[in-house]
């Protein structure tokens, strides 16, 4: 069962194995997803970083103060009392206009609820690593994507990775985004807690000097701290102007939907990657696809090379940013599918599905094709999901194929009932 | 036929099953495999059982569920054969590798595991003898690559050396390479 693996080492001896080893490990470092983005920030070195440690997120913060301690860094790390105060902190920071970083989780985000808004509509390209977890209550600590679904109203961009090598390159390349003088929004880079966040997997690391090239320096256009061009930041804001500048707010994120592919060309071909708004996996030709997000598109494309080996015509989308919304693109690729499932690992409580399938519902009532499309919720609080889940995702769009009709609009897989 | 090595480690919570898991795997980063290593966090508390996980491929790993068709299993608390099906998921390829002073064929009766090969290794003995501590996990690796070498003793020894030296000092390292090494020749597999 395991005959690729290297037996050569022990008749070609040891100085083999030794070179071997020495070519790898140039390339690949045992990582978990938090130490990565860790790594990433590293990298990046804000200026500043105010975070205060919760379940799963800690180990970002943790060896990031590491950095800090071991003078890898020069950043100036605030350790403050609240994720109120982390998010306050961060505000103040960027407005000054250094470049800014936290990271957070479930019930830490939620206590950031106010500022997260504020640094939005203030416009500060903030960029936040968030390692999905469950909100309570019931307390638990696990993956899932309630905490950043709630918060997508809140004018942050929000990207999701699938893997901890997507965790540490979005957080490289949201920095990029986010500042961008035509964007000027913080950025949520999100990775499933424990499932990614805690895995140890081998990591590629960019060059440091190659990450510090690429993000650049950053300038911002107007800061609280310039005293010979005052501004003013965060001023009541009523009847009067608010309006305009929500509509600035909503306006800078439409933007971004064009701005955010010319970034990611750019990261693509400095590191040799291919980036984008949404990731195509065995689609072209595809019958019938499931629509899913961070680390539970992996396993459905482990479950797709399986179901392809036996003949049948299944693919995946695989979204990455949910906001902006790539309305454009989701109806580009999905037009041609006969059926389609949308994996949500959130509950909207809507009574009408995930956030997810709501979205690209509403997206595909603009094509001159209707897909069948339905959605099923799973993975709450830390809920496995395995190839038997997917597969049985896939044999319920065959059914809904042949039948014409969607039967169920919104399901619950691997749910007891 | 699987293209990927998958493991299933039972342990108790204080006894390495998570460094275990990844010290095999990183082992085997480093002769250029794709690998994961990942604990099943439940409610952690020293002594709770818990379960981790190794995958090693020569192709990229996608997949991010637990290993529910482990090719081997390694057992390193013997109490827990009482209380968890060690054996779930195992086919009449796989093996089930034990820490435990009890011989195969008692363990084969216990694990309720007739189809595949098991593995029993003194594990506890081995390390408190030589780390003077009860800490089996690092012997039960060299227990598993008699089963399967699935990266030299060397490679593993290297492995151990680079993460635990800065943490335990160079005499425990040592002690720990010592264990494993024993374990390995001690191994009996029926």
């Amino acid at each position: 069962m395991c005959e690729h693996l290297p037996r050569e080492m022990h008749k070609n001896g040891k100085r083999i194995v030794e070179t071997e080893v020495k070519m790898a490990t140039q390339k690949l470092v045992p990582l978990t997803g938090d130490q990565a983005v860790a790594e990433a920030m590293r990298q990046i070195e804000p200026d500043v970083v105010a975070a205060y440690p919760i379940t799963p997120q800690t180990e970002i913060v943790m060896n990031f103060s590491q950095f800090v301690a071991d003078g890898k860094v020069q950043t100036e790390l605030i350790p403050v009392e609240s994720e109120h105060s982390a998010m306050s902190a961060c505000v103040g920071s960027a407005a000054a206009g250094a470049r800014t970083m936290t990271a957070t989780s479930a019930n830490g985000l939620a206590l950031m609820w106010e500022i997260v808004y504020i640094a939005a509509s203030t416009r500060l390209p903030i960029v936040m690593p968030v390692v999905n977890r469950a909100l309570s209550g019931p307390i638990n600590i696990h993956c899932d994507h309630s905490d950043t679904m709630g918060a997508r109203d809140s004018g942050w961009l929000q990207v999701f990775s699938e893997s901890a090598q997507e965790a540490y390159e979005n957080t490289i390349v949201a920095i990029r985004i986010a500042e961008h003088k035509k964007i000027l929004l913080p950025c949520m880079v999100c990775q499933d807690g424990f499932i990614t966040s805690h895995a140890v997997e081998g990591i590629e690391l960019f060059p440091d000097d190659k990450v510090k090239k690429f993000i650049g320096e950053y300038t911002i256009e107007h800061s609280l701290l310039d005293m010979d061009n005052p501004v003013t930041y965060g001023p009541i804001d009523l009847q009067d102007f608010y309006f305009e500048h929500k509509r600035q707010q909503a306006e800078a994120m439409k933007g971004a939907l064009t701005i955010i592919p010319e970034v990611l060309a750019e990261f693509n071909k400095t590191f040799n990657r291919n980036h984008d708004l949404l990731e195509e996996y065995k689609l072209s030709d595809a019958d019938i696809a499931i629509v899913a997000t961070s680390s539970t598109a992996g396993t459905v494309k482990a479950t797709i090379d399986e179901l392809r080996k036996q003949g049948m015509k299944v693919g995946l989308l695989k979204p990455r940013f949910f906001r902006p919304f790539p309305k454009e693109r989701f109806v580009k690729s999905l037009s041609n599918i006969k059926a389609i499932a949308v994996l949500d690992r959130s509950d909207s409580f809507s009574a009408q599905g995930g956030p997810w399938f709501s979205e690209i519902k509403a997206a595909l009532y603009e094509s001159k094709k209707q897909p069948l499309i339905t959605n099923y919720i799973f993975g709450l609080g830390g809920r496995d999901i395995f190839p038997e889940n997917i597969k049985k995702v896939y044999s319920d769009l065959e059914a809904i194929k042949k039948a014409g009709k969607v039967k169920s609009l919104v399901n619950y897989l691997g749910v007891r009932d | 036929m699987k293209d990927m090595l998958e493991i299933r480690w039972h342990g108790r919570g204080g006894q390495g099953a998570k460094t275990a898991s990844q010290f095999l795997a990183e082992s085997a980063l480093e002769l250029g495999k794709s690998i994961q290593a990942f604990p099943e966090y439940g409610p952690e508390r020293a002594g709770a059982p818990i379960r981790t996980y190794t995958r090693i491929s020569d192709h990229p790993i996608s997949i991010h569920s637990p290993v529910t068709t482990p090719d081997f299993v390694v057992v390193i608390d013997p109490t827990l054969l009482e209380s968890v099906n060690a054996a779930e998921g195992l086919s009449d390829k796989g093996v089930l590798v034990v820490n435990t002073t009890e011989d195969v064929s008692a363990i084969r009766r216990k694990a309720n595991f007739t189809k595949g090969k098991v593995a029993v290794c003194d594990a506890t003995k081995i390390s408190l003898e030589i780390l003077g501590i009860p800490m089996p996990n690092t012997p039960m690796l060299g227990a598993l690559l008699k089963v399967e070498q699935i990266v030299s003793i060397e490679a593993l020894a290297n492995n151990v050396r680079k993460k635990f030296i800065k943490k335990i000092g160079e005499e425990k390292t040592e002690a720990n390479v010592k264990a494993i090494k024993r374990a390995f020749e001690e191994t009996k597999i029926g």
